[in-house]
């Protein structure tokens, strides 16, 4: 009998409506932008897909001006039920172009379509359908008698979810009145820059929102310029670092959120089988580009055996490959560079005597792609236990009890997620309240929601994105 | 209460009733959101051109074509049979299902009518559907089925003993109906619709594996709701771990309510990336359905003509 082979289903790229060149959006306008122009790519292909304008230091300026001024005249004197009025409109708009979002998103970024489309688009969508609503009700959110907006946000935001960091960043920013100049990812720039047009086309205001790619200097500029109120910043932990450097002993506000080495901790009384696909959701969801990945996983020893078997043969059946086929599991790693980091830690992990298993599946032959690899009998002091991997590896520790495993999941620079799998409630409750880290899940992990606030501890940066605790990152009380 | 064959650690878990309990109340939970997240994601897979055909053609091969109403007559299984020997008279490649499934009253006439075809004879014994009777007369009514020749026995499992944690009486009576079979494969039906909670489902799976059934199967089809997507996930589940456990490939059998080529392939999905490849044989998975065959030899008309044709196209039984 021969292999069930699943026919391609990819979605057609046409759908994306792929322009070969994008602009910076500054003051309700598509403008050249003066800086050095950049190429994006597609990942599973290397093929150049745009070139895109990007934002020199007097752009960057412009942007800021321009949002001053709608900051000053329109936006924040606005009744917040007005405000609420664009946001709704722009959440239709990306409903509306949700299939043209995930499809551009998958070119640009590698990330399986199923999920740019099950995932990205919808949840990006439902940020701000949330913050519409809280537009015009802040003053009832528990933050303060008046609460007032800061005025210009810069924001910077990474390539791993880059519409999902976008909604994440400028929804709550409008919905308190801010204006915001907003700097995409050098990789992946091109559906903030869509984002632009759907902002044109709900008729904001001129200069609410202006985008502005580039690199690190441009991210640099809007850090360093004296008419940004507040930043805020979603990427590395080293750049967070230097942020927070330049921004110390300024007015401007800031919150960072940076790096993680989430712990996924199962117990022995766990529900295995699912345990197992949370595992696999929590390290292989978009190749393992999630800074809240549960990327350590501790299991407890009389169950790592049968834990790791199971994982395994799960893992054997993700499918790796073209990130356009709705079939795809897991797609493209976003960059070389980012491929090579990958490669060069998962040698540290062999180097350093971990047990490597990589699953079999097929590899495209060009494009950057790396198998779903698990390391077992890992040891705390590996650099793969201890150092951001951000692809999809999984680094396997052991645990003997209950304070042995809080130990371990705490034992870490970074707190932004961890998990918890037991069938025993009260062992929930009591391990939630030991884990240093901004999001505890049990019994499931990367769940998101608009109204669950997210951020981190220590070198996972501060300030919460999300929720009612998410707006005060953007008022006055 | 101990099987001869079984490995030492699993002999150990049906030495006494204590034993059996502490077993099955020692396997894995199940997590409700979880696996019926994981069934709603498998469902989404694109079966198309190719690999739909193919998959249509197993999925034929593997139906136990049934007709399980009282008002069962000869010529109705005579026509069923005749159906499961040539399901789409048009087209002679079109694969012969596994198995015609009836009442053990008319086991056989249905082993007469199926004879020389390589098609089996499925029987409902033990009082089925409920499967409330005394355990002599569940044993006469196997016998039966047996003596007339059906090559398979689908019996219920006492779904009140079960319920009341008497997990010992449950396994006896699989034991016994077992070798009351003799050569004859056993199903044992679950009635999951009944067992209320996956936890129950994954403890009687395991239950049927280790008295010896070659099936679990999840229905009667007379129970809603019957068969689902995520109760197969955890059954596949249950075989895949015996499997790991001991070495020997048992089957599955979703029955009931599974009516469209769509859900089936969405079923034989759940085959090859929860079980594995090796389950995609009618030896180890089957559809109990009697609606679903039509459907499959329509989409597989369309996909080999190119565009629809009519249920007149096909006969009725």
């Amino acid at each position: 009998m021969p292999a069930f082979d699943y026919a391609p289903a990819p979605e057609s790229r046409d759908i994306a409506n792929l322009k070969p060149s994008y602009r910076p959006f500054i003051g309700g306008e598509f403008v050249p932008g003066s800086g050095e122009p950049l190429k994006t790519l597609n990942p599973a292909t290397e093929e150049v897909l745009a070139e895109v304008g990007t934002a020199s230091a007097a752009d960057v300026d412009t942007a800021v001006q321009a949002a001053r001024k709608a900051y000053e005249r329109t936006w924040s004197k606005m009744p917040g039920a007005e405000r609420a009025k664009y946001i709704f409109r722009i959440a239709r708009l990306i409903q509306e172009r949700s299939r043209e979002l995930a499809v551009l998103e998958s070119l640009d970024n590698g990330k399986p379509i199923k999920e740019s489309r099950d995932a990205d688009v919808p949840t990006a969508a439902a940020h701000f359908f949330y913050h519409a609503g809280w537009a015009d009700k802040l003053d009832y959110a528990g933050l303060g008698p008046d609460p007032r907006p800061l005025g210009v946000a810069g924001q910077i935001i990474p390539w791993n979810f880059p519409l999902l960091m976008l909604a994440w960043k400028i929804a709550p920013a409008l919905a308190t009145g801010n204006t915001v100049v907003l700097k995409p990812a050098e990789t992946t720039p091109l559906t903030a820059l869509v984002f632009a047009e759907i902002c044109q086309q709900a008729e904001l205001p001129p200069g609410v929102v202006n985008i502005v790619p580039g690199a690190g200097d441009t991210g640099a500029e809007i850090v360093n310029h004296p008419d940004v109120d507040k930043i805020a910043f979603t990427g590395s932990t080293e750049v967070g670092k230097l942020i927070q450097r330049s921004v110390a002993g300024t007015r401007k506000k800031l919150t960072l959120e940076l790096g993680g080495k989430a712990a996924n901790v199962v117990f022995d009384d766990a529900p295995l089988d699912q345990a197992v696909e949370g595992i696999v959701n929590g390290i292989f969801y978009n190749q393992g580009h999630v800074c809240c990945a549960g990327s350590r996983l501790l299991a407890q020893e009389s169950v790592v055996d049968e834990l790791l078997a199971k994982l395994r043969y799960r893992v054997s059946t993700l499918r790796l490959g073209d990130p356009l086929d709705k079939n795809t599991d897991i797609g493209a790693i976003n960059s070389a560079e980012q491929l090579a980091k990958i490669r060069e830690l998962a040698e540290s992990g062999e180097a350093e005597g971990a047990q490597r298993w990589t699953s079999s599946c097929p590899v495209p032959d060009r494009g950057f792609f790396f198998a779903p690899t698990v390391f077992s009998g890992v040891q705390q002091s590996m650099r793969i236990a201890r150092e951001e991997i951000f692809g999809p590896v999984l680094s396997v520790l052991t645990f003997r009890t209950p304070d042995e495993a809080v130990a371990k999941a705490n034992n870490t620079p970074y707190g932004l997620s961890a998990g918890i799998w037991t069938e025993k409630g009260s062992r929930i409750l009591w391990m939630a309240n030991q884990l240093r880290a901004g999001v505890v899940w049990a019994n499931t992990f990367n769940r998101f929601d608009p109204a669950a606030p997210f951020g981190g501890y220590q070198e996972s940066g501060f300030g919460r994105e999300g929720g009612r605790t998410g707006l005060e990152a953007y008022l006055h009380g | 209460m101990t099987s001869s064959t079984l490995p030492t650690g699993l002999a150990d878990a049906t030495r006494d009733e204590a034993s059996l309990r502490r077993f099955l109340h020692g396997l894995p939970g199940v997590d409700q959101v979880g696996v019926e997240q994981r069934a709603a994601g498998l469902a989404t897979r694109s079966i198309k051109k190719a690999a739909k055909l193919w998959a249509i053609d197993t999925a034929i091969s593997m139906v136990d074509l049934t007709t399980l109403e009282g008002a069962d007559t000869r010529g109705k299984v005579q026509a069923l049979a005749a159906k499961a020997r040539r399901p789409d008279p048009d087209r002679p490649d079109t694969p012969r299902v596994a198995a015609v499934c009836v009442y053990p009253d008319l086991a056989a006439t249905a082993v007469q009518a199926v004879a020389g075809s390589g098609i089996e004879v499925a029987s409902v014994a033990t009082a089925f559907p409920s499967g409330r009777s005394a355990r002599s007369i569940k044993l006469a009514d196997v016998a039966l089925a047996v003596d007339s020749g059906a090559g398979e026995v689908d019996m219920v499992i006492d779904r009140g003993a079960f319920l009341e944690g008497r997990y010992g009486e449950v396994f006896e009576e699989i034991q016994e109906i077992k070798a009351a079979c003799g050569e004859a494969h056993l199903k044992v039906i679950l009635e999951t619709g009944e067992l209320a909670t996956y936890d129950n489902v994954r403890r009687a799976s395991w239950l049927a594996l280790l008295a010896g059934g070659d099936f679990i199967k999840t229905s009667t089809g007379k129970v809603s709701p019957a068969a689902t997507l995520p109760v197969t996930h955890v059954m596949l589940q249950a075989v895949r771990d015996w499997y790991t456990t001991t070495g020997e490939l048992r089957g599955v059998k979703p029955a009931g309510g599974i009516r469209t080529t769509k859900d089936a392939i969405r079923y034989l999905v759940a085959v090859h990336e929860v079980a594995g490849e090796e389950w995609l044989t009618p030896r180890l998975f089957r559809f109990g359905a009697s609606s679903l065959l039509n459907d499959l030899l329509l989409q597989r008309r369309t996909q080999l003509d190119g565009h629809y044709s009519g249920p007149d196209y096909l006969t009725l039984d």
